[in-house]
């Protein structure tokens, strides 16, 4: 199962776990997972369809161009973090 | 007391430029060429922005806020319009209706809505210096002469102009739709604060008590400006066939593409940027302020060209700046030094409209160092100052400034070597970032404060009473982002390489280096440009420390793919199965022929050829610089004077070492005058007081003694040639390493920016 | 339409005579009338040094001079610092060197480079440093631009001891 770091201020609806392990092919699939263990998750991490402007799912250690279609493996390790670009 | 020329680390009489020889195992990267663009630049032939001329140019001049925050009641500019060689006048109710809605325009997320209004005050102006309303005019003294005769009503409002300001209940509000957004939680009422986010790791009780030593400090960091050279400027056509065409200095076209059409409701096939040279960006030249309005102008005036042009002062007061800053830091460590837990607030000011860098400052703010246990919180401010734009290394000198800081009191409570410390708690490969992401790949921090540890200056006593030494570290996160590019094999062997990364320091070169590298020919045989939106796909903004890498990726990618259809292409000429290229020879039977012959050949045997590469990397290597200043204080005048100033940074792979030693020079210099001289001072009624360059003191080439460079190369894996970015984490250390040398010098420890002469004495008083 | 008047002067070399307005300074007649881009504006009120010129010889920022005052004299601009043979040695010496990023202040560096050196052909580091504190450059950090003057300047000891 992939393990979903929960950001810290999404804890509340985790029963303030920091780590959650669901299962997915995709960044969809595995938000889809965790809403259903922890209803109200996916209004905090996806909006439109799309997940949120400013925020970006890091699947492995890298940051993906593919936002919810980015694959996740078995053994994954999926963050969802503040967008950084540079200048 | 004067600092004398012999203190200062002179040039030890080498002058003649370093010798250009490429790295071991390569036959072009590691040489030093002269840039493609070279000779236009030192004969003044280059056309930047400013130089655009066309036929019926008019020039438009923008009239600004003389107020920090006032509602505009009206706007009159029927005088205007009425004076002889006005041609065209707007305000920003000749904007279409923003969508009130967020959007990723490829760099960074902002509600359109804001966008607009930046563009042209909507029904506030939020910033000293906030456009109202523009003109367009046969010549520009008649443009700015007609701006005088607009008249605008305003209710002037109390300024909001700072962290403190603003987060006070009661605050006046800048944004009536504004809510605190906390990780997706809308807040219920009207507010300052855009947003609250927060990292959290281990547990941070537990690591403050299982700590020896505790040192909890408030930093206070002024707005400061990217400060390019080349004011900002934007030309445009608007065709009455409602094609648009824009001459843009920008570190992006199609960035300029994407919010013009934004902004003005035009659809990107509708708009053509065209860019020119660029005079400097650091980030600053990402968003746009004039090209839009020049539009608007153009269309008014019937189709003329419209060219606006900033005043240095324009500059200062409505573009650029980056966040102000006030940082709360508390670090444990045992009694070996060992880090044992950490925690951040950052309270970054955005400027009018949401959006300061803080997303990023929560990264860098500890990153240098594995932690186990820790906190960082980051706090997003609307505030009446210029809407933040990027600027190198965003939010990263402010961060580190205060971690570097703290770290520093520790390692001396503990009596533990400055760099002793950073070895101690230095992060590798599998620590974790604040953001709990992962280092899956090598990284170099360690690698870079062992080459300061190890250097001349290091091990080089100081001599004088008021002399400093201070160690800090940084970390740049660096991105990968859209490139593309295309290369034409030309029938004397040589490549045309259209690619559509504005160049901004050499990179037409680096990226010509690598395609050069991938090919195996020589440097010269290629003829890097850089293309308008229509001429190749959408390519990112030169930002993030990106285009060597990404757009060298491209480079990459279509030299491979040139030579295996030069390979296709010779052995049906050839009639054989297959061809080899080795040493820029292609031999297949009894055939061997260079690749000048072989380019002639293909060219006479069928259909040119043209190879092209698109690429958006999933991964980067993050940047590490750990750097070395040398200070002494004038106790009488308070002046801090750098004696001596080492960066070793890891730059990956150096592809053109001259132009990565100008990176770290330039981007340190940036960072000492964040930390000595460069402010923002406005008054009481929020208006910017030193709005010139004499006011906004930049360093100078007198200030400065020769910036030493030391390249670590630890190889990135996920690029051809193990690039990293480099143009960005040279700014993170530099107030901090300041700023630690002159707490050495002086004995006691500053907590504000800049460390101008008045605070410097302050602080020898206590 | 404000008056104008004529001036008469030699730039780079050639006479050239101009119309202007007595408010417009010599930067913008350069820019705007004259089609010479190469001198850049960055401040427009002598604290940058990118639009700098010699008038008779002198260093001056052409921001701050009258385009009227030029009558009777003799301008050089970036577009004149090339030779017939090729590059001058200033601006071989920054391709060389890498003594520019963006550029936009290399042509006022060049030319106040220039007029250093013929003045003071064997300057030190802090002679080069003092008098170039005119000129910003907000890429280099200055570095390298030290060096390729410094550079020129012992390659022209070299030359005039052989
Ligand atoms: S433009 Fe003349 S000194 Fe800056
Ligand atoms: S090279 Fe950009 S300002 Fe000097």
């Amino acid at each position: 199962m992939a393990v979903v770091w929960i950001p810290a201020l999404i804890r509340p609806l985790t029963d303030g776990k920091s780590q959650v392990e669901v299962t997915g092919e995709n960044v969809r699939e595995i938000v889809e997972a965790l809403e259903a263990l922890y209803p109200g998750v996916a209004a905090r991490i996806v909006e439109d369809d799309r997940i949120r402007p400013g925020l970006s799912v890091a699947v492995d250690g890298a940051v993906g161009n593919k936002g919810l279609l980015e694959p996740v493996g078995p053994e994954s390790e999926v963050h969802f973090v503040p967008a950084m670009t540079g200048g | 007391m004067a600092v004398t020329e012999k203190a200062m680390h002179a040039t030890n009489g080498h002058t003649s430029p370093p010798a250009s020889k490429p790295a071991d195992g390569y036959t072009i990267i590691g040489s030093r060429p002269v840039r493609p663009d070279g000779v236009d630049k030192v004969t003044g032939r280059a056309i930047y922005g400013a130089d655009v001329r066309l036929q019926g140019l008019l020039y438009g001049k923008v009239l600004r806020s003389p107020h920090a925050h006032a509602r505009i009641l009206s706007i009159d500019t029927s005088k205007a319009e009425a004076l002889p060689g006005v041609k065209a006048v707007v305000t920003g109710a000749d904007l279409p209706t923003a969508a009130d809605k967020v959007e990723d325009l490829g760099e960074s997320a902002i509600n359109l809505k804001y966008l607009s209004a930046n563009i042209l005050a909507h029904d506030k102006a939020l910033y000293h210096g906030h456009a109202i309303a523009a003109v367009a005019a046969v010549d520009s003294h008649t443009a700015e002469e007609a701006i005088g005769f607009i008249e605008v009503k305003y209710e002037v409002l109390p300024p909001v102009m700072t962290v403190d300001d603003a987060m006070a209940d009661n605050a006046p509000i800048l944004l009536d739709g504004l809510r605190t957004d906390e990780m997706g939680e809308m807040g219920s009422k009207p507010t300052n604060l855009a947003k609250h986010f927060r990292h959290q790791q281990g547990d941070l009780a537990a690591g403050f008590a299982a700590a020896e030593v505790v040192v909890e400090r408030t930093f206070r960091t002024e707005t400061v400006h990217q400060g390019y050279i080349e004011p900002h400027t934007g030309t445009a056509q608007y065709n009455t066939d409602g094609q648009v065409t824009i001459w843009a200095s920008t570190q992006g076209t199609f960035a300029v593409r994407n919010q013009t059409s934004e902004i003005l409701r035009i659809p990107v096939s509708q708009i053509k940027v065209i860019p020119t040279e660029i005079g400097g960006g650091f980030g600053g030249k990402i968003n746009v302020y004039l090209e839009p309005v020049a539009v608007l102008l153009s269309k008014k005036a019937g189709g003329k060209p419209v060219k606006l042009v900033m005043s240095r002062t324009e500059v200062l007061q409505a573009t650029g700046p980056t966040s102000g800053s006030n940082i709360r830091i508390k670090i444990g460590a045992d009694a070996n030094g060992k880090i044992t837990a950490a925690h951040a607030e950052l309270y970054y000011e955005a400027g009018a409209f949401p959006g300061s860098p803080v997303g990023a400052a929560a990264n860098v703010v500890l990153a240098p160092y594995a932690i186990d246990n820790l906190q960082v919180d980051g706090y997003d401010i609307v505030v009446n100052r210029p809407r933040s734009a990027a600027y190198r290394a965003p939010g990263g000198t402010n961060a580190a400034y205060a971690t570097e800081s703290v770290l520093n009191e520790i390692a001396e409570k503990l009596g533990i070597d400055q760099a002793h410390i950073r070895l101690i708690n230095g992060a590798k490969q599998g620590d974790r970032r604040p953001d709990g992401v992962q280092h899956t790949e090598p990284i170099g921090l360690l690698e870079t404060v062992q080459a300061i540890a190890e250097s001349d200056h290091y091990n080089t006593p100081l001599t004088g009473k008021y002399q400093g030494r201070g160690i800090a570290c940084g970390y740049w996160n660096n991105w990968g982002g859209k490139s593309s590019a295309t290369a034409v094999l030309n029938a004397d062997g040589t490549v045309s390489l259209n690619e559509a990364s504005t160049d901004i320091g050499g990179s037409r070169a680096s990226i010509a280096m690598q395609f050069a590298e991938a090919v195996g020919i020589g440097y010269e045989q290629v003829k890097p440009r850089v293309g308008d939106t229509d001429s190749v796909a959408y390519n990112d903004v030169t930002g993030g420390s990106r285009t060597t890498f990404s757009t060298g990726m491209a480079a990459h990618n279509m030299g491979v793919e040139m030579l295996s259809q030069m390979k296709e292409r010779l052995a049906d000429v050839w009639e054989v199965d297959a061809v080899e290229y080795a040493d820029g020879e292609f031999s297949g039977g009894d055939n061997h022929i260079s690749f000048q012959e072989a380019a002639a050949l293909i060219y006479k045997t069928g259909e040119p050829l043209m190879v092209s590469s698109t690429v958006f990397p999933r991964s980067f290597g993050p940047g590490f610089s750990t750097q070395l200043a040398d200070v002494e204080v004038d106790p009488e005048t308070g002046k801090v004077t750098i004696l001596r100033y080492t960066i070793a940074q890891d730059v990956g792979r150096a592809i053109h070492p001259s132009y990565v030693e100008g990176q770290m020079q330039g981007g340190v210099v940036q960072g000492i005058g964040w930390a000595l001289n460069e402010e923002y001072i406005y008054n009481e009624k929020g208006q910017l007081l030193n709005g010139s360059l004499l006011d906004y003191r930049m360093p100078t080439a007198l200030d400065l003694p020769m910036i030493e460079t030391i390249l670590v190369e630890v190889p990135y894996p996920g690029h051809p040639y193990g690039v990293r970015g480099v143009g960005e984490v040279n700014i993170v250390p530099p107030a901090g390493a300041i700023a630690n040398a002159v707490a050495n010098a002086i004995g006691s420890r500053m907590f504000e920016l800049p460390m101008s002469p008045a605070r410097v004495l302050e602080a020898m008083k206590e | 339409m404000a008056k104008k008047v004529m001036v008469q002067t030699v730039i780079n070399n050639d006479d050239t005579t101009f119309v202007c307005e007595t408010r417009q300074t010599l930067l913008e007649v350069l820019r705007d009338e004259l089609g010479m881009t190469g001198t850049k504006e960055g401040c427009g009120n002598g604290n940058c040094g990118a639009c700098n010129v010699m008038l008779d010889g002198v260093l001056v920022n052409s921001c701050l001079v009258l385009a009227v005052e030029a009558e009777g004299r003799t301008v050089t601009t970036i577009e004149g610092v090339a030779e017939a043979e090729g590059l001058h040695p200033i601006q071989q010496a920054f391709l060389e060197h890498a003594a520019l990023q963006c550029g936009i202040c290399t042509p006022g560096f060049i030319i106040s480079s220039k007029a250093l050196l013929e003045q003071n052909p064997n300057p030190s580091e802090h002679d080069v440093r003092l008098w170039l504190a005119g000129n910003l450059c907000r890429c280099t950090g200055y570095d390298k631009i030290v060096r390729a003057v410094l550079d020129v300047a012992s390659a022209g000891q070299a030359k005039a001891g052989a």
